[in-house]
C-alpha cells in the first residue's frame, strides 16, 4: 500500500473539453474498492517530484485502473496528465488509497451520491460496482454540472439508468429543450430530488470545497445524521 | 486558502504506518471530540501538513517533509485508535 | 522504469545568483496556510505590542495609518524554495511602533488572528529590517496573504512573516513558534538555508 509501483498508460479518452480519463496497467495492484483513490508521483529530469491524489473510477479486481483528471488552469500536474501524458508512458503510483469513502456490494441500505464536476469520479466507481454486482440497494445521484458536454463518461452514466436513478443539474448551460434554467444546487432542489432523511440513507459528497461544504451543511439541516454523510473535499492544485 | 479531507492523507500515512489510517479514530487533545482522521481538515500548506479537528479547529497533528523524511508533530492527538 | 516521468518538468524552476541557496525564482504569489482564513474587520482590528511589565501599546486601523508610512521593495525567500524578485509593499516600520516600547527582554513571539505564531528575535526586528505591512503591489493586502495587515520580514524566511499579525509578545526565551515546533529552524535565515533543526 505505501510502496510505489509504476503504471504504463494503455488507453486515454477525451471526456469533456477541459478532460480526458486515463487507464494504466499497475502490476501487482490486485483490484480496489469503490470509490478509493491513488496517489500519482511524477520526475522531472531534474529529480523534481510532484505528487497528487486521484479519485478512482473504476472499481474491479484486475491490475488496470481508470482515472479521470480534470485540467485545473494554473495547475502543475493536471495540464501534464491531459495534455502530454501518452500510450506507454509510465508514470509511478501508490494504492489504492483510503478505507472511508466507499462503497462495498455488501452494503444494503439505500445511497444518494452527490457529485460536483470532476467530484463525479469516485461516485462513478460505485455505479460501476454497484451495476456489476446486480446490488438491490437503492441508488441515486445527484449530479452538479457546468454544461451538457462537462459530464464524465456520459454515455455509461446514460447506459446504466436502469440501475440508478439520476437527477442532473446544471450550473451554466442545458441541453436544448431543457426544463429548468441553468442554476446552483440550492437547499430546496436538495431536498426534492434526493433520498429523504427518514429512510437513512448512506450519503457520498464529492467536489470542489465550497460545494461540498454547502451541501454537508444543507443535508444535516435536513435532518441527516452527521455520521452517514460522508465527504471528499478536493483542493485545487 | 481551502481545506480538504482526511482521505487525502492516505497515501503518506501509509508510507510511514504501514496500513490505512483514514479509518482510525483520534482523539483530539483539544475539545476530546474522537473522529475518524478522514473527517479531519486537512490544509496543505506547501512548508507542511497541517491536520485541525473538524469541531474545534485546534491542530491535531503536523507533517512536513525533511529532505524525504516525514517529522510528525502527534502532540494534539490524545489518543488514536488504530483500525 | 526510466527515473523520471517523460515529458514532465513541473513549474518553471529558474535559478540565479541571485537567490538564496536552493531557492527558484516564482512570478505567481502563492498562498501558503497553516489554517483557515480569518477575516478581520478594520473596525474591530488592533495590534498590540505587549511587556514583559505587563504594558500593552496598542493600535487600532485608523491609529496605524496615522503612522509614518514606508514604501517597501524587496525580495521575499518561502521556505518551500520558491523566492520573488523585487516586490512592493507599503506598511509601518517596527521602529517606529517599539519607539516607546520599554523592555529588558531580547526575543518576542508574533501572534496572529486564527492562532498562529512565530519567534523572532527582537534585533531582526529593529533598525529598517521588519514592517506591519498592508499593501501588496498598490492594493490592499488580500486576506489570503495576511489582510488587513501581516509582517514583513524579508531577510528571514517568509514563515516568519506572520500573516494576519494581532500582536507581538516580549519573551525571555527564543521560545519556538508555531513552524519551529514543528520542525522548522528556529531562526530561518534563507542565505544560510536555515529550513529545518
Amino acid at each position: 500500500m505505501g510502496r510505489w509501483k509504476s503504471g504504463r498508460v494503455v488507453s486515454t479518452r477525451e471526456e469533456t473539453p477541459s478532460g480526458r480519463s486515463i487507464v494504466l496497467d499497475v502490476p501487482g495492484w490486485g483490484g480496489n474498492i469503490a470509490g478509493q483513490h491513488v496517489d500519482v508521483r511524477l520526475t522531472a529530469e531534474d529529480g523534481y517530484t510532484a505528487t497528487r491524489s486521484y479519485s478512482i473510477a473504476s472499481a474491479d479486481g484486475s491490475d488496470r485502473i481508470e482515472l479521470a483528471v480534470d485540467r485545473l488552469p494554473d495547475g502543475e500536474v493536471s495540464p501534464f496528465l491531459v495534455d502530454v501524458l501518452a500510450v506507454g508512458d509510465e508514470l509511478e503510483v501508490r494504492g489504492p488509497l483510503g478505507g472511508w469513502f466507499v462503497w462495498k456490494p455488501e452494503q444494503t441500505e439505500p445511497v444518494q451520491l452527490i457529485a460536483g464536476g470532476s467530484g463525479i469520479v469516485p461516485i462513478v466507481a460505485m455505479i460501476r460496482a454497484h451495476a456489476a454486482a446486480g446490488s438491490r440497494a437503492r441508488f441515486e445521484l445527484l449530479y452538479s454540472v457546468r454544461t451538457p458536454s462537462d459530464v464524465f463518461f456520459a454515455s455509461e452514466l446514460e447506459g446504466l439508468t436502469t440501475t440508478y436513478g439520476r437527477t442532473t443539474v446544471y450550473t451554466r448551460e442545458v441541453p436544448t429543450g431543457w426544463p429548468v434554467l441553468p442554476g446552483r444546487v440550492t437547499r430546496e432542489v436538495l431536498a426534492e430530488h434526493t433520498i429523504p432523511a427518514s429512510e437513512r440513507p448512506s450519503v457520498f459528497v464529492c467536489g470542489p470545497t465550497g460545494f461540498v461544504e454547502a451541501i454537508a451543511d444543507w443535508l444535516v439541516e435536513l435532518g441527516h445524521d452527521p455520521a452517514r454523510v460522508k465527504t471528499e473535499r478536493f483542493g485545487g492544485t | 486558502m481551502t481545506h480538504v479531507d482526511g482521505n487525502v492523507l492516505a497515501g503518506t500515512l501509509s508510507e510511514i504506518f504501514e496500513q490505512d489510517m483514514t479509518t482510525a479514530a483520534g482523539e483530539c487533545a483539544g475539545c476530546g471530540h474522537t473522529a475518524e482522521l478522514a473527517v479531519a481538515l486537512v490544509y496543505l500548506s506547501g512548508a507542511g501538513t497541517v491536520v485541525r479537528c473538524s469541531t474545534c479547529g485546534d491542530v491535531l497533528f503536523t507533517i512536513i517533509d525533511v529532505d524525504g523524511h516525514p517529522r510528525i508533530n502527534l502532540s494534539g492527538v490524545a489518543l488514536l485508535r488504530m483500525p | 522504469m526510466a527515473g523520471f516521468t517523460r515529458g514532465f518538468s513541473g513549474r518553471q524552476r529558474e535559478e540565479s545568483p541571485e537567490l538564496p541557496p536552493g531557492q527558484f525564482l516564482t512570478h505567481d504569489f502563492p498562498v501558503l496556510s497553516a489554517g483557515p482564513t480569518p477575516r478581520v474587520d478594520l473596525d474591530e482590528w488592533e495590534f498590540s505590542i505587549n511587556t514583559e511589565t505587563g504594558e500593552k501599546h496598542s493600535w487600532d486601523w485608523a491609529a496605524l495609518q496615522a503612522l509614518a508610512i514606508d514604501d517597501v521593495s524587496t525580495d521575499i525567500h518561502c521556505v518551500t524554495r520558491w523566492s520573488k524578485l523585487g516586490t512592493s509593499w507599503r506598511g509601518v516600520s517596527l521602529d517606529t511602533l517599539f519607539a516607546e516600547v520599554e523592555t529588558s527582554y531580547d526575543y518576542t513571539m508574533a501572534h496572529s488572528y486564527g492562532g498562529y505564531t512565530t519567534n523572532v528575535p527582537l534585533d531582526d526586528l529593529l533598525d529598517g529590517k521588519a514592517w506591519i505591512a498592508f499593501e501588496f503591489d498598490g492594493e490592499p493586502l488580500d486576506p489570503e496573504h495576511g489582510g488587513p495587515a501581516r509582517l514583513l520580514i524579508p531577510h528571514l524566511y517568509f514563515w516568519k512573516s506572520a500573516k494576519w499579525i494581532r500582536s507581538i509578545e516580549m519573551t525571555a526565551d527564543d521560545d519556538p513558534g508555531f513552524w519551529e515546533q514543528n520542525g522548522y529552524h528556529i531562526y530561518g535565515d534563507p542565505w544560510q538555508e536555515q529550513r529545518y533543526w
